[in-house]
């Protein structure tokens, strides 16, 4: 019986176009997608800016009207809308956004993620140069990686104000480290092959193994550069020799 | 006989935007209150910020989105969830709505209303039960802001929250702007509703801000929009409450447009205006 009455009661709040549009039952319905546009205005700021708010609202409210949050996590919510916008017809000619979103994703990922304590380069000091390339790397909890063909970073830069605006001559591509820093969350731009790097060192690959595939895309790829802004930015929270921590 | 442990002072929803403010010259804060579901990530600034809070401040968890009056079952990840906080807090102080925001694992993140009868009075009772002995501890249940009515309601809300109680054992949040916004909506008189809250119950006071608006047939349709200072009426209705509760935890609510942080502070200094006097009287 009440299931039944909060069944009618959710389809009346979620219907774009509901039969009885009381102005009292309208104030729920106005609530609910206020607050999922809200939502995704707080998490997605560089796509409004992208897009223009009046475009930006259209379509957080067509993303809602079909995926309304599963939890009540709100941080969670829009984990889903990059997607969403990658398949969003009126965006068709700016694949990038799509790749702005997913920043943006990770940026609350990375300030809700655990906090854990990095190592200096004291921590490299017991590891013979023939165990190196043996070695494995856990990653900081907060450090996010976007992978993109466009220069995903540099766009969300010039979107939050953080970077002069200007035109691109070409488009490099781009991928967008994300990390945490005394509680404030940062995107910089590295190379693909830094980004394939990373990326493989956060699967658990060995040092060797991860420089190897980062060479393979970019020959000049520097490995002493690479490593320095991992322990430099305090990205590294454990290095691990034959499954023994070091 | 309420398990609410704030102390009888002012305290504010707390915004990450008011950290400086607050630890720098927070004027006459008592306790600060989080919204839970803000605190569930892993760690990161929320945290940082609340544990330093935390050492200065009474604390009390306000949930939004457990969905207690929802139709289905409670969600169990969702009151681990609120259970590792709670843990890891240890708040003086836990409290929900009389509210569903969960239906068949959508969340619409509003607190819905439902009909008071001796079915949801059960469920409700129900929900209440598994959240205390979840959590191990008493909570409070706030009253809802309401637009709407139903047909099928046969039990006053100021009388179901009391069966509520006295059959759980929990405690109560009064909402004074909740009860004038509801009342206002509703064309009753919220002076009436206050003489019969199960007033002995109450743990907490809530004051907030509303925005007047008005149906299609002219009447007042006030919301609860949280974003504009309290209105003098419900100042009054909280001042009368007063009167004959003795002091009471008291919580000023601006969750949208928040202000900077003097002018949520002069909102805290005139509820300790009239807490302070009854608190000395109840004190001699």
């Amino acid at each position: 019986m009440q299931h039944l009455f909060q069944n009618r009661f959710v389809r009346g709040l979620l219907d774009p176009m509901p039969p009885n549009p009381s102005k009292r039952f309208a104030v729920y319905r106005n609530n609910v997608f206020v607050s999922f546009v809200e939502a995704l205005k707080a998490r997605f700021p560089a796509v409004e800016s992208a897009v223009g708010t009046e475009f930006f609202e259209a379509m957080a409210r067509d993303y809602a009207g079909t995926n309304a949050p599963k939890s009540p996590l709100m941080m969670e919510y829009g984990d889903s809308f990059p997607h969403f916008i990658e398949t969003f017809p009126p965006l068709a000619d700016f694949p990038w956004i799509a790749d702005l979103a997913r920043v943006e994703c990770a940026i609350t990922q990375s300030y809700h993620a655990a906090d854990s304590t990095p190592v200096g380069p004291e921590a490299f000091a017991p590891i013979a140069p023939d165990d190196l390339a043996q070695l494995r790397f856990t990653l900081h909890p907060a450090l996010n990686l976007v992978a993109s063909r466009f220069p995903v970073a540099t766009l969300w830069q010039m979107n939050r104000g953080l970077a002069e605006p200007a035109l691109l001559d070409d488009y490099p591509a781009e991928t967008a480290l994300i990390q945490r820093s005394n509680y404030s969350v940062s995107v910089k731009s590295i190379s693909p092959a830094g980004g394939t790097f990373l990326t493989a060192l956060q699967s658990d690959q060995t040092l060797g193994e991860a420089a190897d595939k980062a060479s393979a895309i970019d020959s000049t790829f520097d490995l002493t550069a690479h490593l320095h802004l991992l322990i430099a930015d305090g990205l590294v929270t454990m290095l691990t020799l034959n499954r023994s921590p070091q | 006989m309420i398990a609410c442990h704030l102390p009888d002072c002012v305290g504010v929803g707390f915004k990450p935007q008011h950290f400086e403010g607050i630890t720098e010259a927070s004027g006459p804060l008592g306790f600060i209150e989080i919204h839970a579901e803000n605190y569930m990530g892993a760690g990161g600034l929320p945290h940082a910020m609340l544990t330093r809070l935390r050492a200065d401040y009474a604390l009390s968890i306000h949930g939004v989105g457990l969905s207690i009056g929802g139709s289905g079952p409670l969600d169990r990840e969702h009151l681990k969830r609120l259970k590792m906080l709670c843990d890891r807090y240890e708040p003086e102080s836990f409290s929900e709505h009389l509210a569903w925001s969960t239906h068949d694992g959508t969340y619409l993140n509003d607190l819905l209303p439902l009909p008071y009868t001796e079915g949801t009075l059960r469920h409700i009772i129900n929900h209440i039960d598994e959240v205390q002995s979840t959590l191990n501890r008493q909570m409070l249940l706030e009253n809802p802001s309401t637009y709407i009515s139903f047909a099928e309601s046969t039990i006053p809300e100021a009388e179901f929250l009391l069966a509520i109680a006295e059959r759980t054992g929990c405690g109560l949040l009064l909402d004074i702007n909740n009860v004038f916004v509801s009342s206002t909506n509703h064309a009753l008189d919220p002076r009436a509703y206050l003489d019969q809250f199960p007033l002995q119950y109450i743990g907490e006071i809530h004051l907030g801000g509303h925005t007047e608006d008005a149906d299609e047939d002219g009447r007042m349709l006030l919301i609860d929009a949280h974003g504009s200072p309290t209105a003098d009426p419900v100042w009054s209705l909280y001042a009368e409450t007063i009167a004959k509760t003795g002091p009471i935890a008291t919580l000023i609510e601006w969750d949208n447009d928040v202000p900077a942080w003097p002018l949520l502070r002069q909102e805290t200094e005139r509820a300790f205006s009239i807490l302070e006097p009854a608190r000395a009287q109840h004190a001699a």
